[in-house]
């Protein structure tokens, strides 16, 4: 038997996520849903985990405040300490407060580029890559759940096109893959 | 479902669906452009062009050809550069601010705030660049061995402190607002027929999904960025406003700068946010979308750092007296009623006395009004950097080399050309990107939409 993706598609997020728990009690694995805005609630439901973006935002500030304080130190105090207007250079822990609005940015630079392209390279969004949504309405006002029955070996595709059926569905669209 | 309270006004008018927000905002992008675009995008454009020819024969005189002397060595190079920079925080506090705090209200406006924050950061950018004399050594700015020719750059100077400020400001400004895009670049990308706009979106898009990780990741990303964008945007106006505290001019002595720059760069980026959707929202008819609510909530913003800004000049004048410095209180008798009285009290025309007339319902809600003030409110806002960094210049300790700055027809230039790239921008902006973050908008309409709010209403009856 070829394997088969149900796209079951709802014009509510509240709908969709009465199906998509309905779909999880009777055993289906949901593969994904598409929606044109975040779906509150949804994660859970469909067993999405949170998302690890934070943590590595934290890494790369504090990567960017030890470059900052490194590289001020090697510039302005090791490697050609000035003296201008009478404020010379000494030690670091003597400059320090005057190397803080700079550290303060390059912490927020690395921070939010950091977090940024982790953030494209994770969701495979990066310029010129094909459109993956299974339907353009997806993007507009329709909330689509993806099935895949090589997923959910104990369903048929009737079984579960006819638990669908019993939730408020609009539509439902099968394809081979 | 979150549901929100009877009393509260919606945020989005009229009978709305979720393809009819689409359509509002992709049907000017895919149909043609009306007629009063192309006219002002040709004054935009010839104004932009003259700018242009200004900056290229400053660049090739030398700084010169302004109206600098030896006294006033500052002037309007700076006095653009910092209402530009305070011009762009508004959009940052909308889209930063206001997200941490959960105000609803900020997502019809996002968008075209953070456009106009990256223009005017753009535009601010331009003057330290061009007022360097020799522009093409600009990256001399940053951290260059020696070998470059210049030394090591200075750490412990404010001006130094602005390069990486503002380079950081605006950078992470347009990676904020870019994450944004992304999914209405999806929308329309998905929505347009035209092959060659599918591509170009399809591009832009970046291969946008709207899958439920994708959304999870979307919020987290937005939150961090709102939540370190909001101390960032708080250090950029302090640091630009320590270009002056940390120097020993009277007048530009206080401690009290970084805070009185920043409410008065949220006063006047405000303003020019009202300025700019006010046209925006008759022009494209978005009046559904950016109600006589949001105006209203601008103008209550507009009160509040108006009578911040207000309460620090009374603080600065009181301070040069009883502060006992004779020199101190002298740059602020000077500034009140000497040869730029004028100047000084413009500022406080504008800025402190015109706002107050916010309190009254009926003028905040009037958008005739709001427009006129929004335009009172830039003009107070300038004249306050002029008065900041030319009065307390051009009366130095020396009577002997006390002397008046008068602009040549290169400031005037430099700056109207600023005005015309920045309006140039902005109607691009206005035309080929969508001008309302789609995916916000959606995501309130069933809790904040009226037609909504009016049948939760009748079923809890």
């Amino acid at each position: 038997m070829a394997n088969k993706v149900i796209y079951a598609v709802y014009e509510d997020p509240e709908l969709l996520k009465d199906g998509a728990r309905k779909l999880v009690s009777s055993g289906i694995k949901v593969k994904d849903v598409f929606s044109p805005f975040p779906v509150h609630g949804i994660d859970p439901i469909i067993g999405i985990t949170r998302t690890r973006l934070g943590i590595v935002s934290f890494m790369f500030g504090i990567t960017g405040t030890c470059l900052a304080i490194l590289g001020i130190w090697y510039f302005n105090i090791f490697d050609w300490p000035m003296n201008i207007g009478g404020k010379p250079s000494q030690a670091l822990y003597k400059n320090l407060p005057a190397f803080i609005p700079v550290t303060f940015e390059f912490t927020v630079l690395c921070a939010a580029h950091g977090m940024a392209i982790t953030y494209l390279i994770r969701n495979k969004t990066l310029p010129g890559m094909p459109a993956r949504n299974p339907d353009p309405r997806s993007t507009d006002d329709k909330f689509i759940i993806e099935v895949r029955t090589n997923e959910n070996h104990g369903h048929s595709s009737e079984q579960i096109t006819e638990l669908l059926r019993g939730t408020s569905v609009l539509e439902i669209n099968e394809r081979q893959y | 479902m979150h549901s929100e309270a009877a009393i509260r006004t919606p945020l989005i008018l009229g009978h709305k669906t979720y393809h009819d927000i689409t359509n509002d905002i992709v049907a000017p992008i895919e149909n043609k452009a009306p007629r009063g675009w192309y006219v002002l995008m040709g004054i935009a454009g010839l104004i932009a062009a003259y700018g242009t020819g200004c900056i290229l024969y400053l660049i090739s005189k030398g700084i010169g050809v302004w109206g600098l002397n030896k006294t006033v060595d500052w002037a309007w190079d700076i006095t653009n550069f910092v209402w530009w920079v305070g011009i762009g925080h508004a959009g940052t506090l909308i889209s930063a601010v206001l997200l941490l705090f959960r105000q609803k209200w900020r997502m019809a406006i996002n968008r075209s705030a953070e456009a106009m924050t990256i223009f005017a950061v753009i535009m601010a950018a331009t003057f330290p660049g061009i007022h360097m004399g020799r522009i093409w050594m600009a990256y001399w700015v940053f951290p260059l061995p020696n070998q470059f020719g210049s030394l090591w750059v200075n750490f412990n100077s404010p001006l130094l402190w602005d390069v990486f400020a503002i380079s950081t400001y605006f950078s992470v400004s347009l990676v904020f607002w870019y994450i944004g895009l992304i999914p209405d670049f999806a929308t329309i990308r998905d929505k347009v027929t035209r092959p060659a706009m599918k591509k170009v979106y399809g591009i832009l898009s970046f291969g946008w999904t709207g899958n439920a990780k994708a959304w999870t990741r979307f919020e987290e990303v937005s939150l961090v960025l709102a939540g370190i964008a909001t101390p960032l945007v708080f250090s950029v106006h302090s640091v630009v406003s320590m270009d002056f505290a940390t120097s020993i001019i009277p007048g530009w002595h206080t401690t009290i700068f970084p805070p009185y720059f920043v409410s008065g760069a949220v006063f006047s980026g405000f303003a020019m946010v009202l300025t700019l959707l006010l046209v925006m929202r008759k022009v494209m008819h978005l009046e559904n979308y950016i109600t006589v609510k949001h105006v209203e909530y601008m103008n209550i913003v507009i009160i509040v750092t108006g009578s911040i800004v207000g309460v620090a000049y009374i603080t600065e004048l009181f301070i040069s007296w009883y502060s006992g410095v004779e020199y101190e209180s002298y740059a602020f008798i000077n500034r009140a009623t000497g040869p730029y009285w004028w100047a000084y009290w413009s500022m406080m025309t504008c800025n402190v006395i015109s706002p107050q007339l916010f309190w009254i319902k009926k003028l905040r809600t009037n958008l005739a009004f709001t427009f006129f003030m929004s335009i009172i409110v830039n003009i107070g806002m300038w004249f306050e950097r002029f008065v900041i960094i030319v009065t307390s210049l051009h009366r130095d300790y020396l009577p002997s080399s006390w002397t008046m700055f008068h602009p040549t027809w290169v400031d005037v230039g430099v700056f109207i050309g600023t005005l015309g790239i920045f309006f140039t921008l902005y109607l691009l902006f206005a035309r080929y990107f969508p001008v309302l973050a789609l995916n916000e908008v959606k995501s309130i309409l069933k809790v904040s939409g009226e037609s909504y709010k009016q049948e939760a209403q009748k079923h809890h009856h």
